[in-house]
């Protein structure tokens, strides 16, 4: 068993066009820095990326915008992207939008091994257009049906060479339920750790989630909205 | 007067019981924080991803991997924990979180909501908006009586495109405190100075007003 990979690069050699990404993060916060970097550098066109934001306009998926790589983005929210906008209203841009708590549940049940969840986001709006609505104790809820995707590309804080994650802080977010969800999933990682060095207890997703880590180089971790007190 | 916009904070502060789990969106909710009562103790959470929200870092000590759900820089505080965005919002569904404030662009007179999209203009989406609404069972809106243009945001029937149905409990606008009941928009208080008929005329949706009602205390 050999997960180790040498970089990014390597990592995504066999994403070709037109894959199905999940991408990790919340704003720009865990987000997987090496392999978007490599996924530029590589050039991949007709990318659908599921993701919960868009990045900045130059940064973090907004990079893949700028080559127009991503024919189609599911997320929650894109706001603070003006390029993705300019492209959503061209129409160059493919967009479904989704509750942040839908698509987190959405990664989950394709981790879990199930076809779909009900949840009650978006009964009675826009979203609940073309679903199954059912009736439980009196509350309303729609199917939503759990992703597919070809990779998930993840950042951990911490991984071992078997593909064991430890993720810090509000860095995790998506990252252990997109693990969890790829058909494939590749794993970049701050520390990398030989295997034995993790205590069992804190693992956030048992390697048996992760084909792919390597450890990543110059992490930049831009902070989107820095806030400070006196 | 009217309120301005830390009052209306500082009104919604009132509405918290000590020992709440709370939810706070962007914008005027966000305030709340700074105006919780003296002797009540609210642990709030961040559907990012954690518990036990604390202030802003002080210079130095900012950190890119903890941040809210708005993106900015911030603390933990003793007793905080993190968690991922599936348990966040299972969390938020299972009715855990006791009270959850957010803004709004409109909400009609039978508690709907819409505060993610304007057709054609604004196209950010609902992040965790439809999720918050569609489960929470006590939210109080934050928002203000009317749009720049003067015209009502308290509706017979939301014109946007809605966030969830029948699910507001409370506004507060800088005008008037209102609580969503089955006939519509049930004054229940009004900022200083300000006369009901002020309210009656900025608030297109049914407004029911009995007897008298009282000035808020800030």
């Amino acid at each position: 068993m050999n997960k180790l990979y040498e970089n990014a690069d390597l990592a995504i050699a066999d994403i070709i066009d037109g894959s199905v990404l999940m991408l990790g993060g919340f704003g720009l916060c865990g987000i997987p820095e090496n392999c978007i970097a490599a996924l530029v550098k590589k050039g991949v066109k007709q990318l659908t990326c599921i993701s919960n934001n868009a990045g900045v306009d130059d940064f973090g998926i907004g990079l893949m915008l700028q080559q127009k790589q991503v024919k189609k983005m599911i997320s929650s929210y894109v706001g603070e992207n003006a390029e993705f906008e300019r492209q959503l209203l061209s129409g160059e841009l493919e967009v479904e939008l989704i509750p942040q708590g839908t698509l987190a549940t959405r990664c989950m049940a394709a981790g879990y091994g199930m076809p779909a969840i009900y949840t009650p986001a978006g009964v009675g709006t826009e979203v609940a257009e073309g679903k199954e609505v059912r009736n439980f104790n009196g509350k309303d809820y729609l199917l939503e049906m759990a992703f597919d995707a070809d990779f998930a590309i993840v950042k951990a804080w911490k991984g071992d060479t078997m593909g064991n994650l430890i993720f810090k802080d509000t860095a995790r977010n998506f990252n252990p339920l997109m693990a969890m969800a790829g058909k494939i999933t590749i794993a970049e990682v701050e520390h990398l750790v030989p295997t034995g060095e993790l205590d069992p207890n804190h693992i956030h997703t048992p390697g048996i989630y992760v084909q792919r880590i390597f450890e990543g180089k110059h992490y930049e971790k831009r902070i989107e909205q820095l806030t400070l007190s006196k | 007067m009217a309120l301005d916009k830390f009052q209306i904070a500082q009104r919604i502060a009132k509405e918290l019981k000590d020992g709440y789990y709370v939810n706070l969106g962007i914008g005027i909710p966000t305030l709340v924080a700074n105006y919780v009562p003296e002797g009540i103790n609210v642990i709030l959470q961040s559907e990012n991803g954690l518990l036990g929200m604390g202030p802003f870092p002080k210079e130095g000590k900012q950190d890119a991997d903890l941040i809210n759900a708005g993106k900015q820089t911030i603390t933990t505080i003793p007793g905080s924990s993190f968690f991922d965005s599936a348990m966040s919002f299972g969390m938020i569904r299972s009715g855990k979180v006791d009270l959850t404030v957010l803004g709004a662009m409109e909400v009609s007179e039978n508690g709907d909501i819409a505060n993610w999209k304007i057709p054609g203009k604004m196209v950010k989406g609902m992040g965790g908006a439809m999720d918050l609404v569609a489960s929470a069972k006590n939210i109080v809106v934050a928002m203000m009586h009317t749009n720049p243009k003067g015209e009502s945001k308290l509706l017979k029937k939301c014109h946007l495109p809605i966030t969830g149905i029948r699910c507001v409990k409370k506004i507060v606008t800088e005008l008037a405190v209102l609580e969503i009941c089955d006939k519509g928009f049930k004054l229940l208080e009004r900022a200083p100075g300000v006369t009901v008929e002020e309210i009656i005329s900025k608030t297109e949706g049914n407004l029911i007003v009995e007897g008298d009602v009282p000035e808020m205390a800030i």
